[in-house]
This record gives structure tokens, C-alpha cells and sequence, in this order.
């Protein structure tokens, strides 16, 4: 693998980077080849996103030397590096919520008519189109941004990303909160930069994807540099032993939970339950003890099932029991008094309080819960973010850390131990391993399914991936167009029931 | 080493700096500054004194301040409150010569309290229900506060010749310290008390930093904010009695005039954000203290009043500009390079 020093476009040497209190990247080498498509790997917290910053210019590198292009360079900010022709999607998107979506793919390089004042029909059709062109969705561009889910936003950031010219491609867990087409579709337009010659870097904690699409891989951990490799060399249980620092046997990572055997009594039960454009007519029911899976296609409007059960939106029509029970839902409070729990799958936007501490954000359910004046004492605090911080094994310097400061996957793991704590008898996860690594995921997943037959806690587990869902859930519902449309039970839970019944094809046993 | 490392970056150490350097500047030019002396009728006296004294009612208006702008918001009504509190006061007391109050003190303090409450309802309302920017909410009592306080009084000047209203704002009967600074150490305990022992600064903080995660956390919002301009609203009303006490009149056109930008100011040099997010209540005491020791000092070395706001203006951009991140930033390069030579070296 004598690689010629024209060969490489990309030359990271000793890269050393500390943040105040922490060494976040320790002597980390990286070299990217002309038109690879190259993946960085290592446990949440490791330093890959940190990696990325440093070679777009977001932070400044405390040591080591960077070649790009043949030159020595020291990008300053991530505007020198994009006019280098390095672009980037952060794991965070960074587009702007209050802009259009035209707006936002276009800003700072806007179609320009006679007088030099901006274009915005153009704008608009070259948005549209671009859209449609590369990653076949058709929305309506001119409103804001806000007004899209997550995964539609990343999917904006990919197309201004690749519609700019560019040398390297920077992907950081683009595909986190895609579904299986999106992903299908992302990589087709990966294949054919790679052809144009363009370097990809590639980040996802979903090896499925990175055998697909990569061709080689850089392994991190705890911001060291552990080496390159070939993929086609490297069976997937060696790439995940030298990620974690220690031997695996297959069946840890894989092993099927256990599935808990479902009781007779309902936790919470809906019926004719309306939300207007976001829930259809849903009747249903969760039992005690039982983790119920939602499955759908992006969009389809589990997340919205989601937050009418929690009291985020307010139902206009139908009933919701819980214990046998009719209740009334107004906002989220109501529910967290009948011991709902609810984790977003937006972080950054519902989830964390970015300038709060890991120990504020644990506890602030729980102090919300109890109401003002029932002030947990500090010392109490403190154990309980201790208790959660190891159980999650969350990375953290310690638990003043600001939240804004853990790496996104960290984020994640906070926000569920925030939920743990108010000790729900329903726990509703949308797309927890969101940018969870391998050994964390499968903790998660064990964890909710664990928590379902030991404490005979209710999991709603949404996920896009099948395969998670399949592994954790003794019932899944499938979801279309906000409509409950078919139910799997047991053994007829398999990814390829699940894509059957999303389509329509599959009707249950039942 | 490490405590004094952990001090120079705390938040506390820009404000407590410029007002050393007050102090400082204050004990060299001005003569006896620090001399604390008893008068004949047992009261204190002295510049510290009178300072102290004179911070009272910005420090409680801070106080409210700081929660307000914790939130994101700000209230720039308070000083319209100041002079509806006063009014209302002084017309539950009534102008008789005699000195026989209409009302009894007690139901004209609890009133004027609940005018500040009523005010605070009201931007409340504006901000947290009807989601009107803080900003332009708080704006309309400001302009139209003057207004009411002017209806209250029937457009006139109340005197009050009851001997004990002037009490808040001089000194009670054999009390040493003047009243304003005990009510205004007892709004302070009471700020810590809610900051401390109650989960309500975990909230506004949170409110502030990012309210769609808090609502999804299950804080209550709407209630929060309500609550900090209810609270400001508080605030506003206990300074109108100090304020009112002190010329025992209401004067709806120049009781509490420009006092909101002052609470603004003390509440940033005390180190809160005017973003929202992380606030600091030592901070604010500190600012609101270190803005009276400017217009004492000013006026100790003989800057005439109409000067005064000028140099007050330059002070503070002074003191912001330290503050700011992007001098900071500038500071610490400049540090970086200096190490990496004498590395070099
Ligand atoms: N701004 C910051 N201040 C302090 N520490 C930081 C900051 N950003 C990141 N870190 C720390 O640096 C380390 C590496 O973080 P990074 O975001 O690079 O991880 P990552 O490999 O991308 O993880 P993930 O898979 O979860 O995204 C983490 O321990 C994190 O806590
Ligand atoms: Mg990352």
C-alpha cells in the first residue's frame, strides 16, 4: 500500500489539538488519496469531528502541519477553507433556521441580476431544481427552514455542499437521520464525484454503510491515531475491536435482545386520536412492560405520534387513557405527571440547553417535574449526574462541562439520562442512537429493552433503521401518510416484513 | 495559586476591577472618602454611606432586571413603574398638611406594591402570552407609564406631609442605616434565596439559553416568563416607594427617569449576557453600585450634572469594550504570541 506522495491530496501530520482542560487530538496522522472515498471511525467522543474542524479551519490546530493540494496550508476559518475547495456538512447543520431553503443553499454566492441586486427567481428555480437533480426531493424552497424536519435539512446541507466546487467532500454523519432511499441516493452522487476525482471523507457509526460506499478507513480513539486501513482487509469485528481498544466476539455486537413478553394490561391507550396535518384517526395501544416500535418511512409522521402522546401538539379529536384512564393533554407537563417520557430526535434544536452543564442538563426534567420550590440539593445532583454519566458512559471532562462542549454523540447520551432520571413508566426514544457508536448502540438498545422487563417499563422505540428495531421491538406499528396502517407482532418482526408492510404489501397475521 | 487563578476568570473579577479602580481613584483625589462618622441622631454618614444608600433603588431594580434579561427579554418599563408605584402611593396617603394619611401606610405600601405587580402582569402578559417581542411589549408601558402615574396624581404634584413615609427613604427612629439599604439587602436576600433553594434559576436559564428544548424538558415557558416580569414588576414598585419617600412627593414626570437604562447597564457589567442564558446576581450588585460610585465620584471632584452623562458614557464603553469577547480574544493572541517568543527565544 506504498502510497506515492502525488497519489495524496490530503496531508495531516501530528496534528495536535487541545481545548481548555481537554486534549481532544493527540499526534493524529491522516492521509486522504485523489478521488477515495475515505471514512473516519472511533467511539463518540474519539475526534473525528474535531479532526474535520481543525482541517476546515474552525479550530486552530496547537501542532502539526496540514498539506493540501501540494502546500502547507493554515486555514483560519471555514471560509478560507471553502475557497480552497474543501466543503464541508457539519454534524451539527449550520444552515440558518430563519432563511428559506433557497436562501440557505445559496447564500453568500446568490444569482445576481442587471443591477447587481440578488435573483430571486432564479434563486428559487436553481434551489428547485438542484434539489431535484441530485437528490430527487421536490419541496417548496422559498419556505423557511424551520418548517423541515431534521433529515431534510441535512439533505439541504448535502446539496449546497456538493453544488459548490470542490476538491474534498467533507461528510460528517451525513446519514444519521436519513432514510435507507436518501442514503441509496446520497451514495450514488458520492460514486460520481469520486469518478469526477473529487476525495471524499465519509463519517457514520453505521459500518453497514461505510463497507458500501468507503475504501479505506481512519481509526481514532480517544484522539489517537491507531492507523489506516484498507476495508476490503479488514473484516468488520477487527474494525470494531481497534475502535473500542480491546477484543470482541461477534455475537456481543450482533446478539439479538431478548424480547420480553408482552402483559395483558395497557400503559396508555388512543382512540379515533386526531392532530390536524400531523395524526390521522390512530387508535392504539402501548402495554405495560412491552417496547413497541414505530415504522415508517421519513416523514410518515411517527415523530408527530410521537409528540401528540407527549402533549407537544394538542389533539383536537379522540381520547387518550392512560391507566385506564381518560386524561387530558395540554403540554408536556401533563404527561411527565402520568410518567411519559419523551427524547427528541431534534438535539440540538429540542433537546439540549447548549450553555447548561451535563448536571443541569440531566436533572432539568426532574427539577421541572417536581416544581420550583422542591429544589434538589446540590449534593444530590451531583450523584444522580455521576450515576447516569457512568451508566451511559458518557465522555465528559466532568460533569460542569458545558453540553455545547461534548461531541454530538455525548450530546445524545445526556439527553437520555435526562429522561432516565424522571424514572417514567413510558419512555418514548425518537431515534436514540442517532450518532451513537457501535458499542454504545447496542448498550441502548439492551438498555430499553432490560428496562421494559425488569422495571416493566413501556419503550416506544422509533428508529429508521430496521435492523435496530427489529432486534429490540416485541410489536411494531407501521405508520404512512400519519396513518396507522398495519401492526407486526412477534415472530413476523423482520426487516423484510417491515419494508413489505411500509409498502403495503404485507398486512400482519393478525 | 489555583484560587487565585480560578478568580482572575470568573465572571466577577471585570466589574469588581472597575470599581476598585473608582475606589481607588476616589481615595486619592477626594479627600476623607472613606471616613464613616456618626451624626448627632445616631445615623450613619459618610461618602461609602451615601453611596450604598443612593445604589438601593437601582440595585433592586437590577435585580429584577436580572432575571428579565436571563430570559432573553428586558424590561426597559421599570423606571415608568418607579413613578406609577410612587403616585400611587403618595395618593393612598393623600396631601393632607396636617399629616393625617387618607389610607393607612400599610394599605398605601401593599397598593403601591401591587401597581409595580400589576405593571409586571401586564408586560407579562404582552411578552409571554401574546409572544410580543420584550422589546416592544415593555416599550408601551414605558411610554404610557408616565401618562398613567399623571392620571393617578389628577396631573399634580402630591406632597405628603406624613411624617413616617419618609421614613423608607430617610431613616427609621433610632436605626443607623438608612432604610433604602435594608430593603434593598432584603430584596437581595430574597434573590438569593430564589437563586439558591429554588430550581427557578436553573429554569430561567434554561428559558433563556433555548426554549423549545426546555418545553420539550417540561419547563414551563410561559410561566417562567411571566414570573420574571411579574417579578421586575416587583421591584420597580418597591424602588417608586424609596424613590417617592425620598422628595415625599410624587412627581410622575422625574420619579425613576432613565433609571431602566441604568438597571440595564449594571445588569451588563455585571457579566450577564444581554442573550439570555448564564446570569450573575454579584455581578448586577456590583454594576448597579459601581454606576453610583461614578456619579458620586463625578460629582465629588466637581463635574457639573450636565456633564455627567457624557463622562458616564465614556466610562462604560470603556468597561464593555474590556468585556467583550472579541477583546478578549484579541487579549489572549496577544498573549499566545508573546509566550510563543519567549519560547522561541
Ligand atoms: N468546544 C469544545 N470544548 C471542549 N471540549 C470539546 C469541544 N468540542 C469537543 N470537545 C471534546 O473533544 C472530544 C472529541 O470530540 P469530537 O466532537 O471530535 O468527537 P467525535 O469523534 O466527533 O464524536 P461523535 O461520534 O460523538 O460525533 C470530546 O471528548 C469532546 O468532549
Ligand atoms: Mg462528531
Amino acid at each position: 500500500m506504498a502510497s506515492n506522495e502525488s497519489d495524496l491530496i490530503l496531508e495531516m501530520k501530528n496534528i495536535d489539538m487541545f481545548f481548555p482542560g481537554v486534549k481532544a487530538l493527540k499526534d493524529v496522522t491522516f492521509n486522504l488519496k485523489k478521488g477515495e472515498i475515505h471514512s473516519l471511525m472511533g467511539e463518540n467522543g474519539a475526534g473525528k469531528s474535531t479532526l474535520v474542524k481543525v482541517l476546515t479551519g474552525v479550530y486552530q490546530k496547537t501542532n502539526g502541519s496540514i498539506r493540501f493540494d501540494g502546500e502547507i496550508i493554515e486555514p483560519k476559518s471555514p471560509k478560507e477553507s471553502q475557497e480552497m475547495g474543501i466543503s464541508t456538512v457539519y454534524q451539527e447543520v449550520n444552515l440558518c433556521s430563519n432563511l428559506t431553503v433557497a436562501e440557505n443553499i445559496f447564500i453568500g454566492r446568490e444569482p445576481r441580476g442587471k443591477f447587481n441586486q440578488i435573483d430571486w427567481q432564479t434563486m428559487n428555480k436553481n434551489a428547485k431544481q438542484l434539489l431535484h437533480d441530485e437528490l430527487g426531493i421536490d419541496i417548496d424552497v422559498t419556505k423557511v427552514l424551520d418548517f423541515y424536519p431534521v433529515a431534510m435539512q441535512q439533505m439541504i446541507a448535502i446539496a449546497r455542499a456538493i453544488d459548490t466546487k470542490c476538491k474534498i467532500l467533507i461528510l460528517d454523519e451525513p446519514t444519521s437521520s436519513l432514510s435507507d432511499r436518501e442514503t441509496e441516493r446520497l451514495f450514488q452522487i458520492m460514486r460520481n464525484l469520486k469518478n469526477m476525482g473529487i476525495s471524499i471523507i465519509f463519517i457514520s457509526h453505521f459500518l453497514e454503510q461505510i463497507y458500501t460506499i468507503c475504501d479505506r478507513v481512519t481509526i481514532l480513539r480517544d484522539g489517537t491515531y491507531v492507523g489506516a486501513y484498507d476495508l476490503k482487509e479488514l473484516p468488520r469485528i477487527q474494525l470494531i475491536s481497534k475502535m473500542m481498544g480491546k477484543e470482541i466476539k461477534e455475537d456481543e455486537i450482533e446478539a439479538v435482545v431478548d424480547k420480553s413478553v408482552p402483559e395483558k394490561e395497557n400503559f396508555i391507550e388512543t382512540d379515533n386520536v386526531t392532530v390536524p396535518g400531523k395524526v390521522k384517526d390512530l387508535t392504539m395501544n402501548i402495554k405495560k412492560g412491552e417496547v413497541v416500535g414505530f415504522g415508517g418511512l421519513l416523514g410518515s409522521g411517527r415523530t408527530e405520534i410521537a409528540e401528540m402522546l407527549f402533549g407537544i401538539t394538542e389533539k383536537t379529536q379522540g381520547t387518550i387513557k392512560v391507566d385506564g384512564v381518560e386524561v387530558s393533554v395540554k403540554s408536556p407537563m401533563d404527561q411527565m405527571k402520568n410518567r411519559l417520557a419523551f427524547c427528541p430526535e431534534d438535539r440540538k434544536l429540542a433537546g439540549i440547553i447548549g450553555d447548561l452543564s451535563v448536571r443541569e442538563n440531566i436533572i432539568l426534567a426532574m427539577q421541572a417535574k417536581d416544581g420550583m420550590f422542591k429544589h434538589m440539593p446540590r449534593h444530590k445532583q451531583n450523584e444522580l449526574a455521576d450515576y447516569y454519566i457512568d451508566l451511559l458512559r458518557i465522555k465528559v471532562s466532568d460533569r460542569e462541562q458545558l453540553i455545547k462542549n461534548l461531541s454530538g454523540g455525548n450530546q445524545q447520551k445526556v439527553i437520555i439520562a435526562r429522561w432516565l432520571a424522571t424514572e417514567p413508566n413510558l419512555l418514548i426514544l425518537d431515534e436514540p442512537t442517532r450518532g451513537i457508536d457501535v458499542g454504545t448502540k447496542t448498550e441502548i438498545e439492551g438498555l430499553a429493552v432490560r428496562l421494559a422487563k425488569e422495571k416493566r417499563m413501556s419503550v416506544v422505540f422509533i428508529s429508521g433503521e430496521m435492523g435496530e428495531m427489529v432486534r429490540t421491538c416485541s410489536r411494531i406499528l407501521i405508520i404512512r401518510d400519519h396513518e396507522k396502517i398495519t401492526e407486526l407482532n412477534g415472530d413476523e418482526i423482520s426487516t423484510a416484513h417491515i419494508m413489505q408492510a411500509i409498502a403495503g404489501d404485507y398486512h400482519g397475521q393478525a | 495559586m489555583d484560587k487565585l487563578k480560578q478568580f482572575t476568570q470568573s465572571s466577577l473579577m471585570l466589574p469588581l476591577c472597575a470599581l476598585a479602580v473608582l475606589l481607588l481613584f476616589n481615595a486619592i483625589f477626594v479627600d476623607d472618602f472613606f471616613t464613616i462618622s456618626m451624626m448627632e441622631n445616631g445615623n450613619l454618614y459618610g461618602r461609602p454611606i451615601d453611596i450604598l444608600y443612593r445604589a438601593s433603588s437601582l440595585i433592586i431594580l437590577a435585580l429584577g432586571m436580572t432575571f428579565v434579561i436571563a430570559t432573553g427579554g428586558i424590561d426597559i418599563s421599570v423606571g415608568a413603574v418607579v413613578a406609577i408605584s410612587a403616585a400611587t402611593c403618595c395618593l393612598m396617603l393623600g396631601g393632607d398638611i396636617s399629616g393625617v394619611p387618607e389610607h393607612p401606610f400599610i394599605v398605601a405600601i401593599i397598593a403601591a406594591l401591587c401597581a409595580g405587580i400589576i405593571s409586571g402582569i401586564w408586560n407579562g402578559t404582552l411578552v409571554a402570552k401574546f409572544k410580543i417581542q420584550a422589546m416592544v411589549a415593555t416599550l408601551i408601558l414605558m411610554t404610557s407609564g408616565r401618562g398613567i402615574a399623571q392620571l393617578l396624581t389628577d396631573g399634580q404634584i402630591i406632597t405628603v406631609y406624613y411624617t413616617p413615609f419618609s421614613y423608607i427613604g430617610g431613616n427609621i427612629p433610632g436605626v443607623m442605616v438608612p432604610t433604602a439599604m435594608i430593603i434593598a439587602f432584603l430584596m437581595v436576600c430574597l434573590v438569593v434565596f430564589l437563586d439558591r433553594k429554588t430550581s427557578l434559576g436553573l429554569m430561567i436559564q434554561s428559558v433563556g439559553i433555548n426554549p423549545t428544548a426546555s418545553r420539550y424538558a417540561g419547563v414551563k415557558v410561559t410561566a417562567v416568563l411571566f414570573a420574571v416580569y411579574i417579578f421586575s414588576g416587583f421591584c420597580a414598585g418597591t424602588a417608586g416607594l424609596i424613590e417617592g419617600s425620598l422628595i415625599r412627593a410624587a412627581d410622575a414626570n422625574n420619579a425613576g427617569l432613565n433609571m431602566e437604562m441604568d438597571a440595564i447597564l449594571a445588569v451588563t457589567l455585571g457579566g450577564t449576557l444581554m442573550v439570555g442564558g448564564r446570569y450573575y446576581i454579584g455581578g448586577t450588585i456590583i454594576g448597579a453600585i459601581t454606576i453610583q460610585t461614578l456619579t458620586t465620584t463625578m460629582y465629588a471632584v466637581g463635574v457639573s450634572s450636565d456633564r455627567l452623562p457624557a463622562i458616564k458614557a465614556i466610562v462604560i464603553l470603556l468597561i464593555i469594550t474590556i468585556q467583550s469577547e472579541r477583546f478578549k480574544e484579541l487579549y489572549r493572541n496577544w498573549r499566545l504570541k508573546k509566550s510563543k517568543e519567549a519560547a522561541n527565544a
